[in-house]
């Protein structure tokens, strides 16, 4: 990826630069005015397990790589620091961090969010008040991922430190707040800051006032003192100090599906984008107001211009679509690469009746069933792998289809259309099956960064680089579209069988 | 078996003999298992070993099936994986182009859409994934043709139907473009498939050079010649090879190769 840019025909400066600190790597994409990438670089951290559901990184590894990547992309490109007008900052969301503000020194390895060593804390703080405890202030279920109860378990298990942050020494913060304090001087003067979006996945942020819930902290044990200051998610935070951007503004931060929702330009109420990886994150726009979901999604901030009015967010996730086909491929060994599962697929013309639920580890969004296993439904001896491999890229699309539904009912809002990013959007048949499924138009759009493009918009309006959102509107192109092509009846009779083949999935796990 | 070449049978029964249960033999069993002079299996073994598809191994002198063989039997490039790999590529393509871009491979005497970006403007527009393209007119057929000789045969061997005034047809005409397009590295199709409507297109190859694909812009004849009957834009050369070549080395293939 990282010599694309020997490209002769790329535009002329100035230029954003966008950090995306994220889950497996950091990386840095420097974007001109059209949004076209100027240059690439990516450096991988190490994967920290030092216990079955634990998920550490090492923070000042990951600074260490923030700066080199940086360093990459402007020397790749040829610029120098008064080429960039402005850097933004997008990150893997909910990874904890605490740090000793006189030394710049993390106490403790981050708490991935995939860790789930919280799981324990997360029930006590649930015995008074459910799940949903504090879902009418955060729009959040009580869950491991989320920032607070990592917090709380740091302040409880690293020696003495509940003691140094209650003397004002410990500063905690997602990886936004993390680089850029960094970036913005550390020991020296660095910015203590996080923004609407990665403060409403802590748990700690009320989402009707943007600020930090009073009684919730005190319900977790956690000080005030530790907290960043909660920002709009485009506005100049401070200068760069040192490195090759040295005096550069820090002009944005928004969580990497926040950032995403961004890049795929959905500035208006109803506007979705699906990003299809390992697993899927659907987020709709539901402007000015945060909508409580009664369908098992979450509601969150999407994202807040300088000192406009908040927009929030409702938000699906699916937790097995890419992972299934890698399954098929490496578990399975039906397929030799993860693309080789259209060609399969599109040997039989339908799924022969078999539909394939990939409910691994329990059903989420919108169902919420822990006690759920995988089923694959409707065998006979007719289907063969061919029609699995349908049934698998039809898994994708129910599963988008049931997060739509769920969003539809809580909103009031059905989503027009359906943006997509991520890899799986090369394979034609699954977007095609996507577009049959939901009855609306699918459409992809030019960049596949569409994270890395979305923190760089939003650092570019606050520094007027870009003027507007219509502006950015019309910076969005589109790469490919497709249409539904099925009739009613066969979508509603196909996803009746779907929801049967999902109803077999429930209970298979005795409780205790 | 008329007409069939007596070294190549040997040389084939040799290879299934190494594939089969016992994977080392050393020479003389070789012979000896297959009725051959040991001078006669040596020299073939030595020539299968000169192509790869035969090892020895210098410790013990026996020989087995070599890599080149092996990677002859994964080579198979799946269309699906070839639009995966091509997608980043050809998206820059279409917007520093401002065309529509096609990635095809042959396919039964034909050029196959495999993929398919838009043009970067509102227009509508619909996905063409699986439509085919004439081999003999397209930019993509022609650049797939100068590359790969078996389907340079093909085109060869076809009818060559004349879609409008401009459509090359003559075989020895043909033969002399596709002579053009292979020292140049890329082929156009000036109106010869649709009035109104030219392309650029430049081969991709594979890790073993072989021409497997060809990524293609389309556009009015307006926007992509320098006038009406001047010559195809340079930047627009320019930015469809950078392409294939970018998507040539996502697949392995060689940096230094010639187009």
């Amino acid at each position: 990826m990282t010599d694309k840019q020997s490209n002769s025909s790329r535009g002329q400066g100035p230029y954003i630069a966008a950090i995306d600190q994220g889950t497996t790597s950091s990386r840095c994409i420097v974007f001109d005015k059209d949004g076209r990438i100027v240059a690439v670089d990516q450096k991988e951290h190490e994967q920290i397990f030092p216990k079955p559901g634990w998920v550490e990184h090492d923070a000042a590894e990951i600074w260490t790589n923030v700066q080199a990547v940086v360093d990459g992309a402007i020397a790749q490109a040829g610029l120098s620091k008064s080429d960039v007008k402005a850097i933004g900052i997008t990150n893997q969301r909910e990874t904890t961090m605490m740090w000793d503000k006189n030394t710049g020194a993390p106490v403790h390895n981050a708490l991935v969010w995939q860790d789930t060593r919280t799981d324990v804390l997360c029930r006590e703080f649930g015995r008074k008040g459910g799940q949903d405890r504090w879902r009418r202030e955060t729009g959040l279920p009580l869950a491991s991922y989320f920032a607070g109860p990592k917090i709380r378990w740091l302040l409880d298990n690293v020696e003495g430190l509940r003691e140094r942050a209650e003397r004002g020494d410990i500063l905690f913060g997602t990886m936004d707040s993390w680089v850029i304090w960094n970036l913005t001087g550390g020991v020296n003067g660095g910015v203590h800051v996080t923004d609407v979006t990665n403060a409403s996945r802590t748990l700690l942020m009320n989402l009707h006032t943007l600020a930090w819930e009073p009684k919730i902290l005190e319900a977790m044990g956690i000080p005030e003192s530790v907290l960043p200051e909660i920002r709009s998610s485009a506005e100049v935070y401070g200068q760069a100090v040192g490195g090759s951007l040295a005096g550069v503004p820090v002009a944005s931060a928004l969580g990497d599906q926040q950032a995403a929702l961004f890049g795929q330009t959905c500035f208006d109420e109803g506007e979705a984008k699906s990003t299809y990886g390992t697993g899927t994150f659907l987020l709709m726009n539901t402007a000015n107001k945060p909508i409580n979901s009664y369908n098992g999604l979450i509601t969150t901030v999407g994202y807040r211009i300088g000192d406009q009015a908040p927009v929030y967010a409702l938000e699906g996730s699916i937790a097995i679509t890419g992972a299934l086909v890698q399954w098929m491929r490496d578990q399975m060994g039906l397929i030799q690469s993860a693309p080789e599962i259209e060609t399969l697929a599109l040997t039989v013309e339908d799924n022969g009746g078999a539909y394939f639920v990939p409910a691994f580890s329990g059903l989420f969004a919108p169902h919420w069933r822990s006690d759920a296993r995988g089923v694959i439904a409707g065998l006979t001896r007719y289907v063969t792998k061919a029609h699995i491999a349908r049934a698998v890229l039809e898994a994708t699309a129910w599963q988008t289809r049931e997060i739509c539904d769920a969003m539809a009912k809580d909103s009031g809002v059905e989503p027009t259309t359906l943006k997509v990013d991520g890899g799986m959007t090369s394979n034609n048949l699954l977007m095609q099956t996507l577009a049959d499924f939901l009855g609306t138009p699918v459409v992809r759009p030019m960049v596949a960064e569409t994270t890395c493009l979305g923190a760089a918009y939003a650092a570019g309006l606050a520094v007027g680089f870009w003027s507007d959102t219509d502006e950015l509107r019309a910076n969005w192109k589109r790469a490919a579209e497709w249409t539904p092509d099925m009739s009613e009846e066969d979508r509603a009779d196909q996803y009746r069988k779907w929801l049967k083949a999902v109803e077999r999935t429930k209970g298979w796990i005795d409780e205790d | 078996m008329s007409g069939s070449i007596q070294s190549v049978e040997r040389a084939a029964a040799i290879l299934r003999l190494l594939g089969g249960g016992e994977r080392r033999m050393g020479l003389t069993d070789i012979a000896s298992t297959l009725g051959l002079a040991k001078a006669t299996a040596h020299g073939i073994l030595r020539t299968l070993q000169q192509e790869g598809f035969v090892e020895q191994d210098a410790a013990t002198g026996r020989y087995q099936l070599g890599a080149e063989l092996l990677r002859l039997g994964n080579s198979y490039l799946d269309i699906h994986d070839l639009r995966a790999r091509a997608l980043v590529w050809t998206d820059d393509l279409a917007r520093s182009s401002g065309e529509s871009v096609h990635l095809g491979v042959p396919h039964q005497g034909g050029v196959l859409v495999v993929h398919h970006v838009f043009r970067p403007d509102d227009s509508r527009q619909v996905v063409e994934v699986g439509a085919m393209q004439p081999l003999h007119s397209s930019a993509m057929g022609k650049a797939l043709a100068a590359f790969d000789p078996v389907v340079r045969t093909q085109l060869l061997a076809a009818d060559r139907p004349r879609f409008t005034a401009r459509t090359v047809t003559g075989r020895r005409d043909v033969e002399d473009l596709l002579e053009v397009v292979r020292e140049q590295g890329w082929a156009s199709d000036l109106e010869e498939s649709w009035e109104g409507l030219a392309s650029v297109a430049s081969p991709v190859h594979d890790r073993r050079g072989v021409a497997v694909g060809a990524v293609g812009v389309t556009g009015a004849v307006e926007r992509v010649r320098e006038s009406r009957d001047g010559a195809v834009r340079p930047a627009l050369v320019a930015a469809v090879r950078d392409c294939a070549r970018a998507v040539t080395r996502d697949l392995g293939g060689g940096r230094f190769r010639i187009n």
